[in-house]
């Protein structure tokens, strides 16, 4: 790995010589004697390892276990032991979890502290949202959120807005690792097909701590500015690969609300931070999210080699069990989709509510003219070895009036479907849970309380 | 006083500034080693050959050990030598370590380790309850059976009969700290450990016994855990050994600590098992008879099996009077993980049983299964009034202690004991231990009245009727839980107390700090017997050189042993500080106060620490230890017979939930939770005891599910796969209560044991799912639902109830 230079807890520091996919966690532990941070699970599922990361966008929490130090390059990273204030005064949150009992082991804590700080000092108060990506397995949270609640008025100390414009330094530019356009990345992959290519690396960080994998030539594709850009064409959005899922979750909260309430139980804040739509597409998983969502929305998806560009249905770009049509060079650029989509709904079905993979998510947008459904895109991830569409469910219900032809559409998903048994659900569920969404669906149109999520005691 | 005291955990402000160390923020000496485990990939078989010829060529690697290189290999079993570190020629599990990699760095070990060639001639393996009984692979002879009275008799006579079987799952403790351990060799061949460890003298003693050293030679220190809940009572002891025997191989420090990933495939969780249920009642929902068979699913080795095992049959009354009941415990030895301690110990299997089939027979006779929770209830304990007065239960306990106390049996004629107007007689459990403090009628008095659960019972039938789609249930239970290891030589505890010159106070005991605030709690005792500030008393970490022969920190019984041991300890040192001062001034020793960081005697008043000065220049010993050993507890485990607890703890809970009968999604929506810890040494920490539990014990029944495949590969192994709760899982109406009243035990201050009780009042969640379930039928179907209740496992159910 060529220099980085970043802001570690307010100190401007330089590394070099580390390889390329180190990771963070292993880097503040090991080399940095810094052990605040907490490794719990080594994948990002379970937030004790959470730092705050300020760049010029603000500070956001990310995981870690899985965050690769070429990543941080510029950045401001503050640690749990830089929360609290040069002269040792308690941050707000770490105040409020000592009051009202937020700690038992005390193992998560740190994270929960950066994940907290982070959101205080983005003036967030969805507590629930913002540390679905914690766990604790001691105080059942109750106590935490009381602190989280308690803390909220405190004003941001200073040493944590002081990381708002970080100045890290410069350094050498290692343009072939650290690519700053789409056309820089372009040249080198096409040069390089072998390279391995790491936006927010929340799964490709994995293939380093739990497979133990050597990856070739790694390029990290943070820095891409244009990637990152969401853009109204017309009627269409045109989202760059490398817009987070937070971005995006934020961006169609208004437009695609039904979207964007997916992407709330996508992964947890942590991942969103760092993982990419473009990284969520071509990483080809069956159970991503992102895809069937954007399939129903009838997403077309733009690839780029070097310089030639093409354009697909994004259901066109899955083709097997994580086999997608994409070249070798080849790279997501953007993916385009309706700005508006009224109809849209998006079911995730999960053991879990939150940061949870799903067993099933059917993403559901019909149009109708007269009571009789005119277009359908119905698509579904953990029903097949891709995210698929419904295609002889949609035939069931195109021309139809949408309750008369539920019995036929229903028994259309076993023509469209075999889903698989697995440790997240049978394969009778998955195909019988997938109907009932339809049911659901019609449901939910037609106004009938349909999620479990909006009742309250 | 700081007893009583709401203070927070003792090393919060060290949680939350991330200096609070754990064992892998130890520094240690930069020569030191790493170790990893290669595992087993085969369920059951014979080890036909090894290479590991990879792996020593790997980068970083000082040493690889199997089989064949310690031909005396060491044992980490609990219980009946049965573990050895590393597979002997037979594999038995998925997981199983079978060979040890020391590197020079914890990736290099990993690395090197997933290079191992071992190939198997596999072996039929034995993989579910079933598979094991039809092969009679299992612990002990055959079941265990316990009776009382003559249960088939009294079902065969008894107006209503059912039965019913169901399963339960197992539980991942998803301790947030893994496993770890580390070895530091000193001079002479003594070696030094450090482990995330419940029990440290049991690392103390596997350790010694695989360097074949005394115990004298082997040091285990423990200052804090990430998190236990019974998976460190004896899962630690392979890393500790590992490092130890490679430490010695080596001479050089060496550090262990388990990937997630290998921690889960590795590690014992908690017991699954089948319940199967025969009981007969009456119109009223009385139980007149109950069998219970328990088909528990144990795993390769014994570990603790047995002492869960009955636990489980101990607790398998729950709150209820059994006169006629038999209960058969199947131990069943299994090719999968060796399930170990979790929170409750079997305490939770037992329970969930009695609360099921009392649930069952509301169902069949149609009636609120609060009402026929009250009417099987034991007999609350009288509490006097205008009639004769009763015996009061401390006489009852001074009659225990005795010996001369004899429960009055049911059908003797002697049921009512007063002269003149009645009076309950004290009601025996299955096991013959008298129930001398049952409150749990008032209790639930109390809880209905905070939660308007009558009210909202009635409100949420009729949500449901003008409700197709989504559906709520509630459920009220109660847990009644024994108090004391039931290995009846475990309750015992010490306690080392010095105070320096200065006045400060230096406290060690032999219980753990996981997160459960018992340092906190013993150094209130601590402080309170000396009348001194909290920040006088210096809290360490536990130290087998310090106390000695200690008990795990477990069965919920830390604060009730070491404060008492430590409270000893306090008192010796007092009675010398107190005589020494009364003696300067010719008063009575009995007549000095000690309170407010100041010692009263004879009308003058000195600061503690100036009394402490003065004794230690008059040459006064200002060290103790002090010793506590539970009273009047025997239990006769063959014979099933006696009184193995000091006391029992109450609590119950009211859970609303809503499912969605499409898919079975669920959510809690409210919990209102009233728990007993006796005089809480300390609210805050006791409250945070019965929320976290209860968010677990949920976790067990409804998200966490623990999946092996065919070929006996646990499925689940990672946070990714397995589901602990989340935040936003915890109810979002969350009441939570103790019931705050005096222990008639003489237990410290006059507080109850509260780690383990309150785990299930989770159960009240599983049996609101049951309820919303049964909303979908017309009554005519149990809902029968498996625990963890998944979304998957609920729409069956849902669709039993719809289709039959």
């Amino acid at each position: 790995m060529t220099e980085i230079a970043f802001l570690l807890n307010g100190t401007p520091i330089r590394v070099s010589g580390e390889a390329p996919t180190r990771t963070l966690l292993d880097y503040l532990r090991e080399t940095r004697g810094l052990t605040g941070t907490k490794e719990g699970c080594n994948e990002g599922d379970c937030g004790a390892c959470t730092v705050m990361v300020t760049d010029a966008a603000g500070p956001r929490a990310l995981n870690a276990c899985i965050l690769f130090l070429p990543q941080l390059q510029g950045k401001a990273v503050r640690t749990v032991e830089g929360i609290a204030g040069p002269e040792g005064q308690l941050h707000p949150v770490q105040q409020a979890m000592i009051d009202h009992h937020g700690s038992q082991c005390g193992f998560c804590t740190p994270g929960f502290i950066t994940s907290m700080a982070t959101a205080h000092a983005q003036g967030r108060h969805d507590h629930d949202v913002v540390l679905a990506g914690n766990l604790c397995r001691c105080t059942g949270y109750a106590p935490i959120i009381r602190a989280a609640e308690a803390a909220a008025g405190a004003a941001v100390p200073d040493w944590i807005a002081a990381d708002a414009d970080p100045d890290a330094g410069q350094t050498l530019a290692d343009a072939a690792h650290h690519p700053t356009t789409s056309d820089d990345l372009a040249r080198i992959y096409a040069a390089h097909p072998e390279a391995t290519l790491i936006a927010g690396a929340t799964d490709v960080g994995l293939w380093v701590t739990k497979q133990l994998r050597d990856l070739p030539m790694p390029i990290f594709l943070n820095g891409i500015a244009d990637l990152k850009q969401i853009n109204r064409q017309g009627d269409q959005l045109r989202i760059g690969a490398g817009v987070t899922l937070t971005d995006l979750r934020t961006a169609l909260a208004e437009s695609h609300p039904h979207f964007s309430a997916m992407l709330t139980r996508f992964a947890s804040e942590q991942v969103r931070n760092a993982a990419t739509i473009g990284g969520n597409i071509a990483n080809g998983s069956p159970i991503g999210d992102g895809p069937p969502a954007l399939i129903a929305l009838g997403a077309v998806l733009h690839l780029r080699q070097g310089d030639a560009r093409r354009s697909m249905a994004l259901e066109e770009f899955f083709l097997d069990y994580r086999k997608q049509d994409r070249r070798p060079g080849e790279f997501v650029e953007a993916v385009t989709i309706p700005a508006h989509a009224p109809v849209l709904r998006i079911y995730k079905l999960s053991k879990r509510f939150d940061q949870d993979i799903s067993a099933v998510l059917g993403a559901f947008n019909l149009t109708f003219d007269e009571g009789r459904v005119i277009t359908a895109r119905i698509a579904f991830g953990g029903m097949a070895g891709v995210p698929k569409r419904a295609r002889a469910v949609e035939a069931a219900l195109l021309g139809q009036n949408l309750k008369a032809a539920l019995p036929a559409a229903r028994a259309a998903f076993a023509e469209d479907f075999t889903p698989l048994s697995d440790m997240r659900a049978s394969a009778d569920y998955r195909l019988e849970a997938a109907r009932n969404m339809l049911i659901r669906y019609a449901a939910d149109l037609a106004g009938d309380a349909v999620s479990v999520q909006e009742v309250r005691a | 006083m700081t007893i009583g005291q709401s203070l927070p955990h003792d090393a919060a402000a060290l949680h939350v500034t991330g200096q609070a160390r754990y064992t892998d923020d130890i520094p240690l000496p930069a020569n030191t080693a790493h170790l990893a485990f290669g595992l087993s990939a085969c369920a059951h078989g014979d080890i036909t050959a090894i290479d590991l010829s990879a792996v020593r060529a790997a980068p970083g690697v000082i040493a690889v050990f199997s089989a064949q290189d310690w031909p005396d290999m060491p044992d980490c079993s609990p219980s009946a030598q049965d573990e050895p570190l590393l597979a002997v020629g037979r594999v038995h599990y998925v997981g199983q370590p079978v060979f040890l990699v020391v590197a020079e760095t914890h990736l290099a070990a990993r690395r090197a380790a997933r290079l191992g060639r071992v190939t198997y001639a596999e072996l039929p393996a034995i993989l579910t309850v079933d598979q094991a009984l039809a092969a009679n692979s299992r612990f002990e002879q055959g079941p265990v059976i316990w009776a009382r009275g003559d249960a088939d008799a009294a079902i065969a006579t008894a107006p209503h009969v059912v039965e019913g079987e169901f399963s339960v799952g197992g539980q991942e403790h998803f301790y947030l700290e893994g496993q770890i351990a580390a070895a530091l060799p000193q001079e002479g061949g003594d070696m030094v450990i450090y482990s995330s460890t419940q029990h440290p003298t049991e690392i103390q003693h596997k350790v010694a016994h695989a360097l074949h050293l005394p115990m004298s030679a082997v040091r285990v220190e423990v200052r804090r855990m990430g998190g236990g809940f019974g998976g460190k009572e004896s899962q630690g002891n392979a890393l500790a050994i590992a490092c130890a025997m490679a430490a010695r191989a080596t001479g050089r420090p060496c550090k262990m600590r388990y990937d997630r990933d290998d921690d889960m495939m590795i590690t014992g969780k908690r017991h699954d098992l089948v319940i199967r249920y025969r009981v007969g009642f009456d119109a009223q929902g009385v139980i007149k008879g109950v069998e219970y068979q328990h088909l528990f699913r144990c795993g390769w080795s014994q570990d603790l099996s047995l002492p869960v095992a009955d636990r489980a049959m101990l607790h398998a009354d729950n709150a209820y009077h059994l006169e006629h009941v038999r209960i058969e415990s199947h131990r069943l030895k299994t090719h999968t993980q060796s399930a170990t301690a979790y929170r409750g110990f079997g305490g939770p299997q037992g329970v969930i049983g009695a609360e099921r089939v009392v649930d069952h027979i509301a169902h069949v006779l149609r009636l609120d299964p609060v009402l026929v929770r009250r009417r099987n209830f034991y007999a609350e304990m009288p509490q006097g009034g205008l009639s004769a007065p009763p015996i009061p239960p401390e006489d009852i306990f001074e009659q225990m202690k005795a010996g001369t106390f004899k429960a009055e049996a049911p059908g003797t004629g002697h049921r009512f004991g007063g002269a003149f107007s009645p009076r309950p007689a004290v009601q025996t459990t299955h096991y013959g231990m008298p129930v001398v403090d049952f409150v749990l009628r008032d209790l639930l008095d109390d809880l209905e009245r905070r939660s308007d659960y009558a009210a909202r019972r009635a409100e949420i039938a009729r949500w449901n009727a003008a409700s197709p789609i989504l559906k709520r249930g509630i459920a009220l239970t109660p847990v009644k839980f024994g108090i004391s290891f039931t290995l009846t030589w475990l309750n015992q505890a010490g306690a080392l107390v010095h105070v320096y010159q200065d006045g400060s106070i230096r406290l060690n005991h032999g219980g753990t700090e996981m997160g459960q605030g018992l340092f906190q709690k013993v150094a209130q005792v601590a402080a309170g017997v000396f009348g001194v500030a909290m920040d006088r008393v210096k809290i360490t970490a536990t130290d087998t050189s310090k106390v000695p022969n200690t008990s795990a920190t477990a069965a919920s019984s830390g604060a009730d042993l070491n404060g008492k041991a430590t409270e000893a300890a306090c008192l010796t040192l007092r009675a010398r500080l107190a005589d020494f001062i009364a003696g300067k001034h010719q008063a009575d020793a009995a007549s000095v106060r000690f309170a407010e960081g100041r010692v009263w005697v004879a009308g003058a008043d000195y600061a503690f620490e100036q009394v402490v000065a003065w004794a230690y220049q008059a040459r006064i010993s200002l060290s103790a230890t002090g010793f506590y050993a539970t009273p009047e507890i025997s239990w006769d485990r063959t014979k099933g017979q006696g009184r193995p607890f000091y006391y029992f703890a109450y609590g119950a809970a009211v859970t609303e939930v809503v499912i969605d009968t499409l898919t079975g999604e669920n959510r809690i929506l409210r919990a209102d939770l009233l728990h007993d810890t006796g005089t809480s040494l300390n609210p805050a920490l006791d409250i945070g005891q019965v929320e976290g539990a209860y968010v677990q014990g949920a976790g067990w029944l409804t998200t966490e599910e623990l999946v092996w495949d065919g070929k006996g590969r646990l499925a689940t192994h990672a946070p990714s796969t397995y589901k602990i709760p989340a935040c936003s899982d915890r109810p979002p109406v969350f009441n939570v209560a103790l019931w705050n009243k005096a222990n008639p035990a003489d237990a410290v201050g006059k507080s109850k044991a509260v780690g383990e009780p309150p785990f299930m009042l989770g159960i009240s969640a599983f049996l609101a799912l049951s309820d919303a379930i049964a909303a979908c039928g017309d009554g005519s179907v149990y809902p029968a639902l498996d625990a963890p209740a998944t979304a998957e496992r609920v729409l069956w159910a849902v669709q039993r109830q719809r289709h039959g």
